[in-house]
């Protein structure tokens, strides 16, 4: 049933956000990313705390999904935030047996961890609301400058494409080898990491040669269907920014001044 | 002139060694003539290495032609200019439906052609709604290709090739990798694109029913054309085709062998509704015998007892005792694949599982070996509960020998002998013993000697099958579970790998489960039939008792024998013969027996 699983974690809901346009998006999000780390003060902080609470109530996905990303980095964020305390030289607020906790570790510490809280959300927005293939469209346009420097960006954009495409057919397929190698007795379970390893091989090769088996049935199938590469290619459905794109690059332009005026003005 | 013209077409496959030096050359094509009609179907028949593909794609101007030349609507193929043109005029649709959808979402894998050709956006538009309505897949066009059944997905791939707006399609063995059911589902597609179309459709295939639509059959053999001519010249000549090993429609094999006979029934006989009318014709109504009761079930007492069901020594069975598996418990994509299953499995039988894609067969038999443990209920095998903690399942999986469909994509080592001895080893067997039991392995499968040293990859189709099959054998099972051995294969190699098991069971006693599709294959090998529908067996018998209950078959979506129907419509109109023979041996011993009274 590996048939079912979804590639990045797309959730499907009519909102704002979901229709924008995906350069718009990967704007916004870089935008927003670049805004977290310029200053460290309470008021951008709260700046940036509305912004993404206006982002993640428009993008109408539950709140516990955004939030099911945070279980990766929870040891990352553990890790800083404990370093941070206890590491930071500074004026000694609380101590105990071999360790220190300054007000300046406090406050490193704690910004720290919203700056990281921030950014897996703010990602999630951006993964959540776009489909993998709008992903890799906004990603070809963004990139296309580069082709001055002979950047293959739509090579590129086209094998993300067909990766998302065979990744689901290639994991069941993994499935079924594993299962055909079982009944002929193989163990993937016991054994040292040397002999686990070994175990690998009688799945590892047909897994890479039904991969390159498809490749070339498929490269077949696309040059019969007239594939010669980007040059003269049309787009079925081409990015074009609407009404809503412009506003949402108003509200950025807005976020970014905000950002800058509580950074420099305010200083808090 | 034709849409597609070839001349004196020869091409020449280069075999090269590891170095890569030429070591031979095998001539895929040798001498092709042949002339295609524009708005006509034709059908290319042909085992594997007839050199039908290679002539297919010559057509698309994916290969070129070594001597001789080849025109599509005028344009030869080998001259550059023409090249985007030739593959926009003539489409292809492949075999595999996985390896030819490129896009994420059926109406993008649509426009991928238009997007190619340059044809602007709201053209491409309107291309892929006309091309998904014309082969009925509209209403999935937001759907991902991988949520398909594999005919829907060939009908996606169909749909791609129409939105180029060709004017010929090339279908090179579109149906060689589905289920009865998108078979059917695309030679449907294909008749109606043609009808209403009016696009010319070549059809390469190794299953001779699906031509019976063409306009003309061209016969392919060694490279050469070796048979051309309309549907029914071709399949008067019934002797020929089958030393072709050409898998011919078995109302034209009962009207054959009832002409051998002595019967004097017209040649090349294609359909069903053909060959009663002309059974009655040549009969002259003198077997006409008015109120023939049905022969129902109800006039045999055992109809539905199965002959190893709860009889037999219970030590010496499989038992399954109220076995139901889900899929993904727990989740809302939860799937039952198995409902409250109870069965016994004797020593020695032979027996035919069926039943549609989904209906549970492939999650059935992974519980017989242990490769997946019962959510709820038990499995025996001879007196021991299988599910238990402690039961070794390392031993019960040399005892339990489980072929998947395609086994030779299992195929991992160098050599096709040390791959058959990764079995034995697995079971702890010494190097020797496991050497011995591949090789006796390898003899079973009659693997000629000189491949069990060469690269598993260098075999043909048919031979890498049987040397997965000896990969499963060289551990020696009690049973043998093997799941759509025939898939994929021409009529030659499924013939070979049939009588092959039918041997294995014969000469070695081992007991077989065979799961196909089809009936035939049934009819012709087991002695009992579990038929399988939503998780449930919901038949279990013999041959002659499941295909009696055709009706209920067909329901579910699956059929008795071609000429289980024939000896049906038969008795429908008044001869008094059994309708409810399954083979087509019986039917002309059947019908001889009639006559000869």
């Amino acid at each position: 049933m590996l048939r079912e699983i979804t590639l990045g974690q797309y959730y499907d809901a009519d909102s704002v956000i979901h229709k924008l346009d995906p350069r718009t998006k990967l704007a916004g999000t870089f935008v927003f990313i670049i805004s977290l780390f310029l200053f460290r003060s309470a008021s951008v902080t709260l700046v940036a705390t509305f912004f993404l609470i206006l982002l993640v109530s428009l993008s109408r996905v539950p709140f516990s999904y955004m939030i099911r990303g945070m279980k990766g980095i929870f040891l990352i964020l553990m890790i800083t935030v404990v370093f941070n305390l206890f590491l930071t030289p500074g004026i000694p607020l609380v101590s105990f047996w071999k360790f220190t906790i300054t007000d300046e570790g406090l406050k490193i510490a704690v910004f720290t961890a919203i700056r990281l809280v921030y950014l897996i959300i703010g990602s999630s927005v951006l993964t959540l609301t776009t489909t993998p293939n709008n992903l890799t469209d906004g990603l070809e346009a963004l990139m296309s400058p580069l082709k001055l420097f002979k950047v293959p960006v739509h090579e590129v954009a086209m094998m993300m494409t067909i990766a998302l495409r065979f990744i689901p057919i290639l994991m069941e397929e993994t499935d079924k080898i594993m299962k055909a190698q079982e009944a002929r007795g193989a163990d993937f379970e016991s054994g040292n990491i040397i002999e686990r390893a070994k175990a690998l091989v009688p799945i590892l090769v047909p897994l890479f040669v039904s991969a390159f088996r498809r490749a070339n049935d498929l490269a077949l199938a696309m040059e019969a269907r007239c594939y010669r590469g980007g040059e003269g290619r049309t787009k079925m459905k081409p990015l074009v920014y609407k009404g809503r794109d412009y506003t949402a690059y108003g509200v950025m332009l807005i976020y970014i001044i905000l950002i800058f005026a509580a950074g420099i003005i305010i200083k808090l | 002139m034709g849409i597609v013209e070839a001349k004196d077409l020869v091409f020449e496959y280069i075999k090269r060694d590891e170095e890569g030096n030429a070591e031979g050359v095998i001539r895929a094509l040798d001498g092709v003539n042949l002339s295609i009609k524009k708005g006509s179907i034709i059908a290319i028949l042909g085992g594997n290495g007839s050199g039908k593909s290679t002539f297919a794609k010559h057509i698309n101007a994916i290969l070129y032609p070594g001597e001789g030349n080849i025109l599509v609507d005028g344009k030869d193929t080998r001259k550059p200019e023409n090249l985007w043109n030739i593959r926009q005029e003539a489409g292809m649709v492949f075999q595999n439906p996985d390896n030819q959808i490129i896009g994420n979402v059926v109406e993008e894998d649509v426009g991928f052609g238009p997007e190619n050709m340059g044809v602007p956006t709201k053209e491409i538009w309107e291309r892929v709604n006309e091309a998904l309505k014309a082969v009925g897949m509209y209403s999935y066009r937001k759907h991902s290709p991988n949520k398909l059944s594999g005919g829907q997905k060939q009908r996606v791939a169909i749909a791609g090739v129409m939105a180029m707006h060709p004017k010929c399609i090339i279908m090179d063995e579109p149906t060689a990798m589905l289920d009865p059911k998108g078979r059917r589902e695309v030679i449907r597609q294909m008749r109606a694109l043609n009808d209403v179309e009016r696009i010319t459709v070549i059809l390469i295939t190794h299953y001779m029913e699906e031509t019976i639509y063409a306009d003309q059959i061209f016969v392919m053999d060694k490279g050469k054309i070796a048979m051309q001519g309309s549907p029914k010249e071709i399949f008067s000549r019934v002797d020929e085709l089958r030393k072709l090993r050409l898998d011919v429609p078995q109302c034209t094999i009962l009207a054959h062998e009832l002409n051998q006979a002595g019967f004097g029934l017209p040649r090349g006989i294609l359909t069903r509704e053909e060959f009663i009318q002309e059974m009655v014709k040549y009969s002259g109504g003198r077997f006409y015998r008015g109120g023939l009761e049905n022969v129902d079930d109800s006039r045999d007492p055992h109809s539905f007892t199965s002959p190893g069901h709860m009889t037999g020594d219970l030590k010496e069975s499989l038992i399954l005792d109220h076995v139901s598996y889900t899929y993904e418990k727990g989740t809302s994509g939860e799937i039952r694949a198995l409902n409250d299953i109870s069965l016994q499995i004797g020593k020695g039988e032979f027996i035919g599982l069926i039943g549609h894609t989904g209906s549970g067969k492939s999650t059935l038999v992974q519980h017989l070996n242990g490769l997946l443990k019962p959510v709820s209920g038990h499995v025996y095998f001879k007196g021991e509960d299988i599910t238990a903690k402690k039961y070794d399942r390392r031993i019960l999986r040399s005892k339990v020998g489980l072929v998947f469909q395609y086994p030779e994509h299992q195929l991992f080592e160098e050599t096709v002998f040390k791959d058959v001895c990764f079995g034995p080893k697995n079971t702890g067997k010494s190097d020797k013993e496991a050497e011995l039991a591949a090789f006796e392995a390898l003899r079973a499968v009659q693997l000629p000697e000189e491949y069990y040293y060469s690269s598993p990859f260098e075999l043909s189709g048919g031979q890498k099958r049987r040397a997965a099959i000896a990969g499963v054998l060289a551990m020696k099972p009690e049973i043998l579970v093997l799941d759509e051995p025939t898939a994929g294969l021409d009529p030659r190699g499924r013939d070979e790998i049939l009588d092959l098991i039918s041997d294995l069971h014969k000469k070695q006693g081992i007991t077989i489960i065979l799961v196909s599709h089809s009936m035939e294959d049934v009819a012709n090998y087991v002695s009992r039939i579990l038929v399988m529908d939503k998780g449930r067996i919901i038949m279990d018998g013999d041959t002659r008792h499941v295909f009696m209950r055709f009706k209920e078959l067909e329901e579910i979506g699956l059929s008795a024998p071609l000429v289980t129907y024939l000896m049906r419509d038969l008795r429908d109109r008044g001869f008094d013969i059994d309708p409810y023979v399954t083979t087509i041996d019986a039917a002309k011993k059947e019908i001889l027996r009639l006559f000869d009274n």
